[in-house]
């Protein structure tokens, strides 16, 4: 891509997160090779996909929690194999993982009050602001603040893993298939939330097998594909793409 | 002849050797080397082999030795009979504890060992028939051949000999297919219970003969010593039997002989040097016992003897493939077109969250049904409740006719029903041909009796042989005896399924089986499930891979939310919209 | 048994029951963050008792050699790790922590004579010294391994057990008397105030919730930035801190040697498997129901007491057994 076209897209923003050649490896099998990836600041980047192309296995590898071959640079720093989640978290990385991982047995307040936790310990004490922000955004979960976490359904336990990566005030928001068995109405309300963090100066990087409605929402998208980015572009233009439809029900080998 | 055989002919000849030239201090050491081994063999069983543990394992030692001690001196009975009194003792209370604990997750065993050994004890040390604290003493010498042993000296081949026949068994046990149900127990229970294996019971068969040969090993000493107080049969001992295991190689049978060797000759020379050091007396061996585990469990888990077999590197000799032999009776499959499974309105909910709702879906012999879905649509959830593996919450599941919603796996399994899982679960360090013959422990029935006298060598046989016909059928023979873990991933999704079909099922579910293969290999797997469905079997299938499924399945069911989208021939579905939406999303 | 005599057994077994609850709670804890079946908790009991007792009796405790050792070891493995990650600027923190300040503790005790002290600055004394050891225990002997199955852990826990108990007996402890009245109000009085502050800790501040997190869900709680170690230390620390605190409790009322913590931590077990390792108020119920029995076992037949209080774990276990129906997978 050319510098101008490249400036006409991203403006002059900053970088938040550059990836070059990452590979991942399960053992023997190579799970992700030669991925390259590049988010800034307010921006929306989705990576779109097939079940079992290594979606997540991309998140889990950017997160620290797998270890990867590759050149990760994050808010211009170049990340060392010593990386680990917790200095991640520290510098404002969040991820929203698949399974949500929630305190099941905790309230919708704890939960969120524990997304603060890193900052709590820095010694910020905003926390409570921080909450009448996400309880703005999220609305339904100030309604259920008292409820716990394992009694909420699908929708509300995926606003609520949001809403506690939120209280970490991140700089990099990782969203791991936030549409997953979720009924159309909420993947909406889901979606449109996330385009309004785009406002804060977020960056997200949405991961989704949704193609349709993370194309619509995002600046800018990449298909992963077997462990490799096999086409990427605007969102606009990935979305017209006829071949984005043939890698999802695998038409391309018989037509 | 190999290494091993070359080592074990030298130490069997230093062992028949030895007490003609060693001193009597000696003799009495490798006596209670010999003892203590067989007690840590039983714990290699079941802890390092069954993943289980037990640190009570002294208190079976002392109920061998009091229950013999006791009948001999107050009862006069020959000393024969207070074995068998002892094992039958053992044995019960082991049945007792393990049906007890065994249930529940595997630290409430090792838990409920230590109140047992401390209980048994105090017992020992409080009863007056039992001497108290003083014990008993008198106890006859055995009379072995006309010969009474009744010194050290005499009584050393007795306990060698014994030890290796018990070494011999549970090499034979480990090497049958009661072994490798108790094998599996490490890592792989639920794969052996959806392949038919009962784990409690291997369980307990494990504890149960761990305790048994702790019990010998106690009766043996009880007539060697001639004399016997609570004190062997302390906790404490028990916790050192545990460290001979974990010392020596907790997963290998010759790892208990060089684990009892080197803690008792440590013991002995810590005792001498460590109380002259600190100038005050007292165990502190175990502060160094203590801090060596903790060192081994860090740096060496698997302990020293595989530290020590690669100083000695073997050739790996060539393995022929196991010799043919009659094959297993086969089940009749029922005619293409009978109904094998169907599901009714069958719903599973965890939490909140309803993950399957009210899905019927039916497969019937000779067809491939697949069973697709976006993530998260609840498809391993299906398959879960099919097999048993976790029952679905309501609704229905009929197999051949007969409800089995609320059967365990193995049940099902028995039915006819076998399946592979979208994680592998395969046990990565045990060979191919094993890991597929454990999916034919339904075809065999000899117990483990047999096992560990190896006198059920033709029944092995078929099994073996079955397993290896299955993986030539899936074109994995040149990986027989290759660990299973050491595969691509790709393959060892192809080894589940000769797995699979080494139960002879008449139904197969299959979770993804094409994953990770290459265009040439999920050909391959494509046309042998052709072939399966041609000779009759149903199989259902969950797969991601369009291509392969729509090339393959005779019919497919659309799943999302939980619920069935749609379903119809391959054709209809690729051109139906709900599926389009479902794939891409149907946000506007 | 008249009712006097009953009356006394009662009030004896609450008292015990009291300390066994405390200590089930605190395998509770260390069992549900970092799934350690933490066998020598008594060890901390002894040490903290017979710390105490040391200091009154005007003799050096055997815990300080401890202290410093352990510290040792932990700056050692510390430094490497630091140097080995390139953070070297951590280097004098954790000097700091592991060898100066239990130097300066060293000091203080030989400059100091605590045999005059008041009873009061004694018994934090005693913590001081013996509460430490436990996230350093953590730090040597589980966070290297803290991935590996509950079955490794617990023979690792079996080991630092006979390794403590050793090195009581090599650091000599002895037994003096020790001067405070009315223990047993204070025994119940403290281990209520005690499980109080421990409530407000888990339930009102966000380092407990931190914790209570940890156990509820691993993954979630580093996606937090809650690291397991951490979490882990914390934890210890309390076990450590409430296995001391008991044993300066019960240092007037029963004789304590350098092994008798081992027995005192299971009968806390006996609780906190009642509890099936997961519930804290059933765990406590548990205990006090060990602390009861063992008292009026203690009447009708004495010398079987430890056989009866340990062999009320088959039908617990028993019990426990028929609720549970699932297969388990070692994690």
């Amino acid at each position: 891509m050319s510098a101008l076209h490249e400036h006409a897209i991203h403006g002059d923003r900053p970088v938040v997160l550059e990836v070059r050649d990452l590979a991942v490896s399960y053992g023997k099998v190579e799970a992700l090779h030669g991925i390259d990836l590049r988010i800034h600041r307010g921006e929306i980047v989705t990576v779109i996909g097939p079940n079992g192309a290594g979606k997540t296995t991309l998140l889990s590898a950017l997160m620290g929690l797998l270890p990867a071959r590759g050149d990760i640079v994050y808010l211009g720093e170049p990340q060392g194999p010593e990386r680990s989640v917790e200095s991640l978290v520290r510098h404002g990385m969040t991820l929203v993982p698949e399974k949500r991982e929630l305190f099941g047995e905790m309230s919708v307040e704890d939960n969120l009050l524990l997304g603060a936790f890193d900052r709590y310990r820095g010694g910020h004490r905003d926390h409570l602001e921080t909450m009448d922000q996400v309880f703005e955004i999220f609305p339904r979960l100030q309604e259920r603040r008292e409820q716990l976490a394992g009694t909420l359904s699908g929708g509300e336990r995926q606003m609520l893993a949001m809403g506690r990566a939120l209280m970490a005030k991140p700089r990099l928001l990782m969203l791991d298939e936030p549409s997953l068995g979720l009924a159309p109405l909420i993947i909406r309300e889901i979606f449109r939330i996330v385009a309004e963090l785009r406002k804060t100066g977020v960056a997200v990087l949405l991961v989704e097998q949704n193609a349709r409605a993370a194309l619509q929402v995002a600046d800018y998208g990449y298909v992963l594909e077997t462990g490799e980015i096999s086409i990427e572009g605007p969102s606009a233009t990935l979305a017209s793409d006829p071949r984005v439809i043939e890698s999802y029900l695998g038409l391309g080998g018989r037509h | 002849m190999t290494r091993n055989r070359i080592l074990l002919a030298v130490l069997l000849a230093a062992l028949a050797l030895g007490p003609l030239v060693l001193a009597e201090f000696h003799i009495t050491l490798l006596n209670y080397i010999g003892l203590y081994a067989m007690v840590a063999l039983g714990l290699v069983l079941l802890t390092g082999v069954g993943g289980l543990t037990s640190f009570g394992q002294a208190a079976f030692v002392g109920l061998g030795a009091y229950a013999s001690a006791y009948l001999t001196t107050a009862h006069g009975a020959s000393p024969w009979l207070g074995l068998l009194a002892g094992l039958a003792l053992t044995a019960a209370v082991a049945l007792l504890l393990g049906a007890i604990t065994l249930r529940m997750g595997g630290h409430y065993l090792p838990l409920g060992t230590i109140a047992w050994g401390i209980s048994l004890y105090f017992l020992f040390g409080n009863v007056e028939f039992l001497g108290g604290h003083t014990g008993i003493s008198g106890i006859p010498a055995l009379t072995l051949f006309g010969q009474e042993l009744k010194s050290g000296r005499d009584f050393y081949y007795l306990i060698w000999f014994v030890l290796l026949v018990l070494v011999l068994a549970t090499r034979n046990l480990l090497d049958s297919r009661e072994g490798r149900a108790i094998r599996a127990l490490k890592g792989g229970a639920l794969m052996a219970e959806a392949m038919g294996v009962n784990t409690p019971r291997s369980k307990i068969v494990a504890f149960t003969v761990a305790a048994l040969y702790a019990c010998l090993s106690g009766w043996l000493y009880a007539h060697l010593q001639r004399f016997v107080n609570p004190t062997p049969f302390s906790l404490n001992m028990g916790i050192e039997y545990l460290f001979m295991a974990v010392v020596g190689g907790v997963a290998h049978v010759w790892g208990a002989l060089l684990g009892a060797g080197i803690i008792t000759v440590l013991k002995q020379w810590l005792q001498d040097w460590l109380p002259g050091l600190f100038g005050q007396s007292g165990n502190f061996e175990m502060i160094v016992f203590g801090l060596l585990m903790i060192f081994i469990l860090h740096r060496a888990r698997e302990g020293l003897w595989p530290l020590l077999l690669r100083l000695f590197p073997g050739s790996v000799a060539h393995r022929p493939p196991p010799a043919a032999a009659e094959p297993l009776p086969r089940r009749t499959l029922p005619p293409a077109g009978t109904p094998l499974l169907e599901v009714r309105e069958a719903s599973k909910r965890f939490g909140g969250l309803l993950a399957n709702d009210r899905m019927n879906l039916t497969v019937k012999a000779g067809e491939i049904l697949a069973l697709i879905g976006p993530n998260g649509a609840g498809k391993s959830t299906m398959f879960n409740g099919i097999s048993g593996v976790d029952p679905v919450t309501s609704g229905s599941v009929s197999f051949l006719g007969e409800r089995v919603e609320t059967l365990p796996a193995r049940e099902i399994a028995r039915r006819g029903m076998s399946r592979t899982f979208q994680h592998v679960r395969l046990l990565p360090a045990m060979s191919v041909l094993e890991n597929v013959a454990i999916g034919a422990h339904l075809r065999g029935a000899r117990n483990f009796v047999h096992a560990a006298l190896h006198s059920e060598r033709g029944e092995e046989a078929r099994l073996l042989h079955e397993a290896a016909g299955q993986l030539v059928r899936c074109d994995l023979a040149e990986h027989l005896y290759d660990p299973a873990g050491s595969l691509p991933l790709g393959k060892q999704r192809i080894v589940e399924i000769a797995r699979a079909l080494a139960a002879d099922p008449c139904l197969l579910l299959l979770d993804e089986p094409a994953a990770g293969l290459r265009y040439l290999e999920k050909q391959a797997l494509a046309d042998l499930l052709r072939r399966l469905r041609d000779e009759g079997m149903g199989i259902l299938l969950v797969e991601h891979d369009m291509d392969f499924v729509m090339g393959l399945a005779d019919r497919v069911v659309v799943m999302e939310f939980g619920k069935k989208l749609a379903e119809g021939l391959p054709d209809e579905i690729q051109r139906n919209p709900l599926v389009l939406e479902a794939y891409l999303g149907g946000v506007e | 048994m008249d009712l006097q005599i009953a009356l006394l057994l009662g009030q004896d077994g609450i008292t015990n029951g009291a300390i066994y609850a405390l200590l089930a709670l605190a395998l509770v804890l260390v069992f549900a963050v970092t799934r350690v079946i933490f066998i020598p908790q008594g060890e901390f009991v002894a040490f903290g008792a017979l710390t105490l007792a040391s200091l009154q009796a005007g003799k050096l405790p055997g815990t300080l050699w401890l202290l410093l050792g352990l510290g040792a070891a932990v700056a050692l493995v510390e430094v490497a790790s630091a140097l080995r990650d390139r953070h070297t600027r951590r280097i004098p923190a954790i000097l700091l922590l592991n060898c100066v300040l239990p130097l300066i503790l060293a000091g203080l005790l030989f400059v100091l004579s605590p045999a005059n002290l008041p009873l009061a600055l004694q018994v934090v004394l005693s913590l001081v010294l013996v509460v430490p050891l436990g996230p350093m225990i953590y730090r040597l002997a589980f966070q290297p391994i803290a991935e590996a199955s509950v079955l490794v852990l617990l023979i690792v826990a079996v080991a630092v057990h006979v390794t403590l108990v050793g090195l009581g007996l090599l650091f000599s402890f002895t037994f003096g008397e020790t001067l405070l009245q009315g223990q047993t109000i204070l025994v119940v009085a403290s281990s209520a105030v005690l499980i109080v502050a421990l409530y407000f800790f888990f339930e009102r501040t966000i380092h407990g919730k931190a914790l209570r997190a940890t156990a509820m869900n691993r993954t979630g709680a580093r996606l937090m930035g809650i690291s397991a170690s951490m979490a882990g230390k914390q934890c210890f620390t309390l076990a450590a801190l409430i296995g001391a605190f008991s044993g300066v409790l019960i240092a007037p009322i029963t004789t304590i040697y350098y092994d008798s913590g081992f027995l005192i931590g299971l009968k806390g077990f006996v609780g906190a498997i009642v509890g099936g390792l997961a519930s804290y108020p059933v765990a406590a119920a548990g205990a006090m129901l060990v602390g009861l029995l063992e008292s009026y076992a203690s009447f009708w037949a004495s010398a079987f007491k430890e056989v009866i209080v340990f062999t009320l774990i088959i039908p617990v276990l028993l019990w426990r057994s028929l609720k549970t129906h699932h297969v388990d997978e070692e994690e």
